[in-house]
């Protein structure tokens, strides 16, 4: 039995040369979001059990959910569902599991970033749309970081 | 070895393309389960997913005593940015010039 035949999981994996702590803003600060996940932006307070959302930049809300765990700058555990898209909400809670370690290497500090995004049942629609969106995302927050500017301004599809 | 070098070395082998594949039609897959699709040995698999997760295409995660494998895209992503994109966009902003040019002339 593979592991999809119960479970939806994504994982993603990069690394970024920067700090922890700086990732850690970068992945909490709504300012920061703004600049790398298209315009959308995350609002929490960041300990456990606390409310979260990420907005569009119109301010109408994509996802919520709330914080399990928050352990800063290592891992950020956020439990999330789709408030957007009927068929997607319906699928109720993910689960999102940031983890962030650095890395020794020569030429400077870095990061690896390891995003988990799993839901306790197969084929989920939720996991299959937010993993086109993930790597695009990813990719703007690594160059964000590491250059002062992001590659992509377009969202593609999602 | 550089980074970039390690990724194109990873892709540049039918073998792992055909690991990705595999995980992309079902992600988190065992070596057993992998094995089943490749026609060789398990220890000759064990080092196409080294060479694949040396070059961040593939990561694992434990669960309970299972070693699971995850196909990431991330690495493909900055492929597609780097080496696609960069590439496409002045062809893409010439033909968008042209078509205005002609457009306008239409409308003299």
């Amino acid at each position: 039995m593979t592991d999809a035949s119960t479970k939806s999981t994504f994982v993603y994996v990069t690394f970024i040369r920067t700090s922890p702590d700086r990732l850690w803003s970068a992945l909490t600060s709504p300012e920061f979001t703004k600049q790398y996940w298209f315009g959308m932006h995350c609002a929490s307070d960041w300990k456990a059990g606390s409310s979260w959302k990420l907005s569009f930049a119109d301010g109408r809300v994509a996802d919520a959910g709330e914080i399990v765990e928050a352990d800063r700058p290592r891992r950020l555990v956020i439990r999330w569902r789709n408030e957007w898209k009927q068929e997607l909400k319906a699928e109720g809670y993910s689960r999102c599991t940031f983890e962030l370690e650095p890395v020794v290497e020569a030429g400077g500090d870095v990061v690896k970033l390891s995003i988990t995004h799993e839901m306790d049942r197969p084929g989920s629609k939720l996991i299959e749309a937010v993993s086109g969106g993930w790597p695009r995302v990813l990719s703007n927050l690594k160059s964000l970081l590491e250059t002062g500017h992001v590659v992509l301004v377009q969202a593609g599809h999602h | 070895m550089s980074y970039g070098d390690k990724l194109f070395k990873a892709l540049a082998d039918p073998s792992r393309r055909k690991l990705l594949d595999v995980l992309h039609a079902s992600d988190g897959q065992n070596l057993g389960e992998l094995c089943e699709h490749l026609d060789m040995t398990r220890q000759a698999v064990t080092q196409h997913l080294n060479v694949l997760e040396e070059a961040n295409l593939v990561s694992t995660r434990w669960r309970g005593r299972e070693k699971l494998h995850f196909l990431n895209p991330v690495p493909l992503q900055e492929i597609y940015e780097r080496w696609i994109a960069k590439f496409e966009q002045p062809r893409l902003r010439a033909l968008h010039h042209l078509k205005r040019r002609l457009e306008d002339k239409k409308n003299d």
